[in-house]
């Protein structure tokens, strides 16, 4: 259990600078560009203005607002200070209410949403990839291709397929929403019933874009094992099919699972678009609206949130996968 | 090389991939000579308007010559173009229960009879129970369009005299008059109709498709040269210079590219944004996954004979880089540079749906057409033809590029071959 506690903690120790790391960047990116992005929020605000010393009045009350007249070092402390105290300020396109209401009302729809739906997508698509490796045939035959149209659709265009052909034209799914713009949230059993169907379309809208790459991926992985000499070996042995199929995806698994953890980033960014075209009430349509909004410091905390998520599901999946693989024990053990 | 290319192409994944893009930018080529029609240019009044060939109707009339033609079924086409089945089962719904008829009374095949009874029957004040507002407007339409739908003669024109102002007659059209579509003059052929701003989809398409590829080639040009360059340094040299570009290439492996997009576009705002800046940027934020590999690569070269000695022949590392590691290395590089491409489309794609993308008045690209109509609600509305080419098109782009990579993938490493 030592190994393991010290692998622990060097993947504790890379998460928290990571963190940091990706904290820093968020704050300093968008100050590093050459436009002023108090400027543009001004020219938003102003619009139809002609006022040319009422405008200066906006942008010197944006400025102190912002304190972008301060140094850097000091507009960093300040921002750290707000955020540790939970306080992202104002959101602009949604004044009054403050940025925190409104992340606090859409990151639970998020997770609801694309958690599940990576899982259950890299949980079929592998399962679909050994299988196509293991039976081969007709099976395969038709699942590879299939895989490999899937995996290059874009997450937005099976998205608004998607919508198109179950919303528009059968009518089985609502087109847009995470529930009945009638209702109010509440445990009833109408508004539940709600949120299942409004979750169906963009669920498997995401799921069916992550199954292309992971069952390729899988497929290839397994039959690389499969003719691995160790399968050989325990076939002189007479060691049952059974037992070495259960060798085999246990190591065709353990690459899959770190191109889980490296690829989540991308596979979230995906899942955003899927939010984006079913208006499904997430961070993927605040991160939209606050676009089209100009709302700054929505954008800055909605991306904050974005990463940390991700952070938080790359730092699980090396944790478990510290669990699984006997190579990270040994390593940690030299 | 020749022998490399002819291995290359007898590939039958990258052929295809090969061609297919191939056949994308030959269009892209070719179109712009054939087609003269400036792409952005706001050609109809009205929004959407459906694929179809559009025949000026005062030309056809006044310009070109006549003919007429004799055809059997030209009066039933003609009818079943105003009151097609749904019509007829509806009129006969409301006759049934509006105006009370007996259900075998009323043959919805007989148009002559069903509209007879039609005019006697309906009176569109009569509000049917569970009647919309809606149903009711299409009642009142359909009795619109049936005015005249048997009439055999044919139509007068008329032109207003430009003194009096009074009415004469200039042309009579019969029922079995034709013009030949060749001898029309303005006759505008819109294959894909026109999108939300009543532009021409087919040549804005095309203009897109060759912008957006100038941004994915931009985009996996910086990223490929940030990645190769970033491999090639840390792989070789190693140590703390190493660890230094590792560490900052799995930092920005775990944070959503998607997210850095994001946040640079949003800063450099939209008076900033051309086509090429997003390139850039693209480019900038996707290279990790090239310099990953390539070190790799490198760490694995670095140790063999023909590196070393070059090494104590004291040539300089540049020198050792470019003429002892490189080569080895290249092949994936071109690969990766595929891939980057392909990438940096969707990613452009992916920002202009979010309203991040280049500023709209200059030049399309496929994400600002994709924008576009879903602002405008183009899926929701049935308007295909102003979302799905897109779509298709840059899925066809993704999955050419995806089988040349694998098909060159294939070439150079003969273990993966099937």
């Amino acid at each position: 259990m030592k190994e393991y506690r010290n692998y622990f903690f060097k993947k504790l120790g890379w998460f928290a600078v990571t963190l940091v790391a990706a904290f820093i960047l968020n704050f300093i990116l968008p100050r590093l560009m050459p436009a002023d992005p108090v400027a543009a929020i001004v020219a938003r605000m102003a619009q139809g203005q002609t006022d040319a010393t009422g405008v200066q009045a906006i942008y010197e009350q944006y400025i102190e607002l912002f304190a972008t007249d301060k140094p850097m070092v000091e507009q960093f402390v300040i921002y750290v200070q707000n955020v540790l105290r939970g306080d992202f300020g104002y959101s602009i396109a949604e004044y009054p209410r403050t940025v925190n209401d409104v992340i606090r009302s859409s990151i639970g729809w998020t997770i609801a949403l694309q958690f599940p739906a990576i899982i259950v997508g890299w949980v079929l698509g592998n399962t679909l990839g050994a299988l196509a490796a293991y039976l081969k045939g007709n099976f395969d035959r038709l699942l590879m291709p299939l895989s490999i149209f899937l995996s290059n659709i874009p997450a937005f265009g099976m998205a608004i397929i998607m919508l198109v052909i179950f919303a528009v034209e059968l009518k089985w799914f609502p087109v847009s929403g995470g529930y009945g713009y009638d209702m109010i949230p509440n445990n009833s059993p109408e508004f539940v019933w709600s949120v299942i169907v409004h979750y169906q379309l963009p669920f498997w809208s995401i799921v069916l874009i992550t199954i292309g790459g992971q069952a390729i991926g899988m497929r290839s992985m397994a039959i690389y094992e499969l003719n691995a000499d160790y399968v050989k070996y325990a076939r002189f042995l007479g060691i049952k099919d059974r037992k070495i199929i259960q060798y085999v995806f246990r190591n065709a698994m353990l690459p899959q699972i770190t191109g889980l953890a490296l690829s989540i980033g991308t596979m979230v960014g995906g899942a955003l678009f899927a939010e984006i075209i079913f208006s499904y009430p997430g961070i993927g349509t605040t991160l939209l609206t606050a676009s089209l909004g100009g709302d700054y410091p929505l954008i800055s905390a909605s991306t904050l949130i974005i990463t940390i998520m991700t952070l938080i599901a790359v730092f699980a999946l090396e944790i478990l996968y510290g669990f699984i693989d006997p190579r990270v024990k040994a390593a940690q053990a030299e | 090389m020749k022998h490399l290319l002819g291995q290359i192409f007898r590939s039958g994944k990258f052929l295809f991939g090969f061609v297919i893009f191939m056949i994308i930018m030959l269009t892209v080529l070719i179109y712009p000579l054939l087609v003269e029609y400036p792409p952005l240019k706001t050609i109809s009044r009205g929004t959407f308007l459906p694929p179809g060939i559009y025949v000026n109707v005062y030309d056809s009339m006044t310009f070109s010559e006549s003919y007429t033609l004799i055809l059997d079924n030209a009066a039933t086409k003609r009818i079943a173009s105003k009151l097609n089945a749904e019509d007829r089962q509806a009129m006969k719904e409301w006759l049934v229960i509006g105006a009370e008829l007996p259900e075998d009374e009323i043959d919805v095949d007989d148009t002559a009879k069903l509209i007879d009874l039609w005019t006697t029957n309906f009176d569109p004040t009569v509000r049917l129970p569970g009647m919309t507002n809606a149903d009711r407007n299409y009642y009142i339409r359909l009795t619109a369009s049936l005015d005249g739908l048997l009439a055999t003669e044919g139509a007068t024109v008329a032109v207003a005299n430009e003194d009096t102002g009074v009415l004469e007659e200039k042309y009579v059209i019969d029922q079995t008059t034709y013009v030949n579509v060749g001898e029309v003059p303005n006759v505008r052929v819109l294959p894909l109709g026109t999108d939300n701003f009543g532009r021409d989809v087919l040549t804005e398409l095309i203009k897109a498709i060759s912008v957006s590829l100038t941004i994915g080639f931009v985009a996996g040009t910086v990223a490929t040269t940030i990645g190769l360059i970033l491999g090639l340094v840390s792989g070789y040299i190693g140590g703390i210079v190493d660890d230094l570009i590792m560490f900052i290439t799995n930092l920005f492996t775990v944070i959503p590219s998607i997210i850095l997009l994001i946040l640079i576009s949003f800063s450099i705002g939209q008076e900033k944004r051309g086509a090429f800046t997003i390139a850039v940027v693209i480019g900038f934020t996707s290279w990790v996954w090239t310099a990953r590999a390539v070190r790799a690569q490198v760490i694995s070269l670095r140790n063999r004979d023909h590196v070393n000695l070059s090494k104590l022949s004291g040539h300089s590392i540049i020198h050792i880089l470019a003429m002892d590691i490189l080569p080895y290395i290249a092949s994936y590089v071109v690969m990766a540079l595929i891939l980057q491409i392909s990438s940096g489309i969707l990613a452009e794609a992916g920002l202009s749906i979010l309203g991040l993308g280049p500023r709209t008045t200059e030049v399309p690209t496929l994400g600002l057409m994709l924008n576009w109509a879903l602002i405008y609600q183009a899926p929701l509305l049935g308007k295909w033809w102003a979302y799905f080419p897109v779509i298709l098109i840059i899925a066809l782009i993704a999955f050419s590029m995806n089988l040349m990579n694998t098909g060159l993938d294939q070439v150079f490493n003969p273990a993966l071959r099937d």
